[in-house]
């Protein structure tokens, strides 16, 4: 993606709101055609980030620049971006078609063309046939599709959207997520995402932007940010993982649950504090014997494809998925191979730890 | 238990219907007697021709009705603009203090506006009459258009105005063609509202109007003389205008519901 021009860049943003820093000095790039999530948290400052490139909110201090220029403090209406709201905010008093075509409207283009482009759009997202109807009957996943193409049909360099699919149900969920990629490819347009979903922002980015307390924790791919979390922040945020304090004796050397393991980082200073990720499911369940970190079953559930159980080995209880059965109570060793060892700094983060 | 819970209910309902209504039913009949007393002499139209020659009503029912139009029109800009500009405030201690002062005038007693807005003209230097009515009743009007305007503003979804702006309208036309068709059900039952209270005010007209006649007013030293049938035909009218109001209002929202449950059935 980096070859690409970049659209939208935020330089050193900060915002506050009744005296509570939301931003705490954002800086993103997010280049043509990408498909770029914001996630984190609720109150982590992602649909602040999102406003302030719609144009909703100015910022205190930093920079936007759209394509080169400063537009800190253009309105929203002079921008070419679209957003799609949250709780959609469509139109009531207008049917499908003339929320389509409100952009359209507003630019004096001819009728003609607006009912082609309005067409067009609504078979993008699967809704031809519904020109007339009301759209407060609308089911919430029509009433989505009808926000998309609201936006889309003014042909926006960029769309926002605001956790869009967080009021429809799991399965609807899901297939608005394929469908929105597929939207996204076949317009070549760059998407902005705001969702606290870490699964959703994993199934479509192009780039995952990991925010916590208003500041940005890790950018990177899905896998990036998935098999190489930056901090334990990251690491607990994105999927689950057993995160464990231990020392870095030298490279591919780690201490950690009292044993030393071999492991395939390096670069960090002679014995200093790390924190070690393991996710639970490359904890593989093996005999105990003194060749492994051992301890006691202390529970198991059973999820569809695997079973999930803790395991308690001294004072830290290890996730661990497998898929076969141990009985609560059985003497288990962990095996844990270097690749799936992730070491991570030290960082003030403190949830959710051990 | 329930069967006898609900014949106590429904006796509740027909008193009170009796007692709400059996009056107004009286007076209409009393309006179509041919006689003055109240003894029934048989059906007339007399009150009623007599009504519509008596110079004094006519000119007053005029006067009323130019000063209903004239508040209610002042009124519906002024508390749907108010409504708006407190609604989009975003200091909360003063919004809070907006809404109090407001909802003010609707529970103080009548005759406390009355007096003070006499108070008020006489300490301006300004004699009663037809602008200090217009002024007084506009001032008692306003609060019914705001309070039913505000709760159209807190339904509407929040980002309504936000996604007008983003499809490219200027803060203006976003209003316009956004927030407005979305408050208009609220600015309509305010505006009926405010011209009924206008239309049939007494206290607050008495004490602020000086020499001119308003219905009210005009009924009201009538009786003090003698009570005339002419009252009775006059209020019957009054009271089917207003009855007419209410139904069109009525009638309009239960189509438009209607409408919404036919659109329902199709899909």
């Amino acid at each position: 993606m980096d070859q690409n021009k970049k659209v939208f860049e935020l330089k050193k943003i900060a915002k506050s709101f009744d005296g509570e820093q939301i931003l705490k000095g954002i800086d993103l790039d997010i280049h043509e055609k990408e498909f770029v999530t914001l996630l984190g948290p609720s109150g982590c400052g992602k649909t602040t980030t999102l406003r302030i490139i719609g144009g909703f909110v100015t910022p205190d201090s930093g920079d936007v620049l759209f394509l080169g220029k400063r537009i800190n403090d253009i309105p929203p209406y002079k921008r070419k971006v679209n957003t799609v709201f949250q709780k959609y905010a469509l139109f009531p008093h207008l049917d499908v078609f003339e929320n389509v075509a409100f952009g359209l409207r507003l630019v004096k283009t001819p009728e003609k063309e607006i009912v082609q482009r309005v067409r067009e759009m609504l078979a993008l997202v699967n809704l031809s046939g519904f020109e007339s109807r009301r759209v407060d009957l609308l089911s919430g996943g029509q009433q989505q599709r009808v926000a998309i193409a609201r936006a889309l049909v003014n042909r926006p360099n960029v769309l926002l959207l605001d956790e869009p699919l967080g009021a429809l149900d799991l399965k609807l969920r899901k297939e608005m997520q394929i469908e929105l990629k597929r939207i996204q490819q076949s317009l070549g347009i760059t998407f902005v995402y705001v969702t606290h979903d870490q699964e959703e922002a994993l199934t479509m980015s192009d780039t995952v932007v990991v925010m916590n307390e208003g500041r940005i924790q890790q950018i990177g791919t899905p896998q990036d940010i998935y098999n190489e979390p930056a901090n334990a922040f990251t690491a607990s945020f994105i999927g689950e993982s057993n995160i464990i304090s231990g020392i870095m004796h030298r490279d591919r050397l780690v201490e950690f649950a009292g044993r030393n393991y071999e492991c395939v980082d390096g670069g960090f200073a002679k014995d200093e504090p790390v924190d070690i990720v393991v996710r639970p499911e490359d904890v593989e369940i093996a005999p105990a014997t003194s060749e492994f970190l051992c301890g006691t079953v202390k529970d198991v559930i059973f999820k569809g494809v695997h079973y999930e159980m803790h395991v308690a080995c001294n004072d830290f209880m290890w996730r661990v998925q497998s898929t076969d059965f141990t009985p609560v109570g059985a003497e288990v060793g962990l095996r844990i191979t270097p690749e799936d060892i992730h070491i991570m700094h030290r960082t003030t983060y403190g949830g959710e730890k051990g | 238990m329930t069967k006898g819970r609900r014949k106590l209910s429904g006796v509740y309902i027909a008193l009170m219907l009796l007692f709400l209504y059996l009056p107004i039913f009286v007076l209409i009949v009393f309006s179509f007697n041919s006689s003055k007393g109240y003894s029934w002499t048989g059906f007339s139209w007399k009150w009623y021709k007599e009504l519509f020659s008596n110079e004094l009503i006519l000119h007053s029912l005029k006067n009323t009705l130019i000063i209903a139009a004239i508040a209610s029109v002042a009124s519906t800009v002024l508390g749907a603009a108010a409504a708006v500009g407190v609604f989009s405030m975003k200091n909360k201690t003063l919004k809070g203090a907006i809404n109090n002062v407001t909802n003010l005038p609707l529970v103080s007693p009548e005759i406390v506006m009355g007096i003070s807005l006499m108070l008020l003209f006489s300490f301006a230097r300004m004699s009663g009459g037809f602008l200090s009515l217009v002024i007084s009743h506009i001032s008692f009007c306003v609060p019914s258009v705001y309070f039913s305007v505000l709760p159209k503003l807190r339904q509407m979804n929040g980002n309504l105005y936000e996604a007008a702006l983003d499809l490219g309208c200027t803060p203006p036309r976003a209003f316009m063609k956004v927030v407005l068709p979305e408050i208009m059900p609220g600015i309509i039952t305010g505006f009926l509202m405010a011209f009924t209270y206008s239309l049939d005010d007494f206290v607050v007209s008495y004490f602020t109007a000086g020499n001119v006649q308003t219905l009210s007013i005009t009924i009201y030293s009538m009786v003090k003389k003698r009570v005339s049938p002419e009252i009775n035909a006059l209020s019957t009218i009054l009271f089917v205008v207003v009855l007419m109001i209410l139904l069109v209002t009525n009638v309009r929202s239960i189509k438009k519901e209607r409408a919404k449950e036919k659109k329902m059935m199709k899909i």
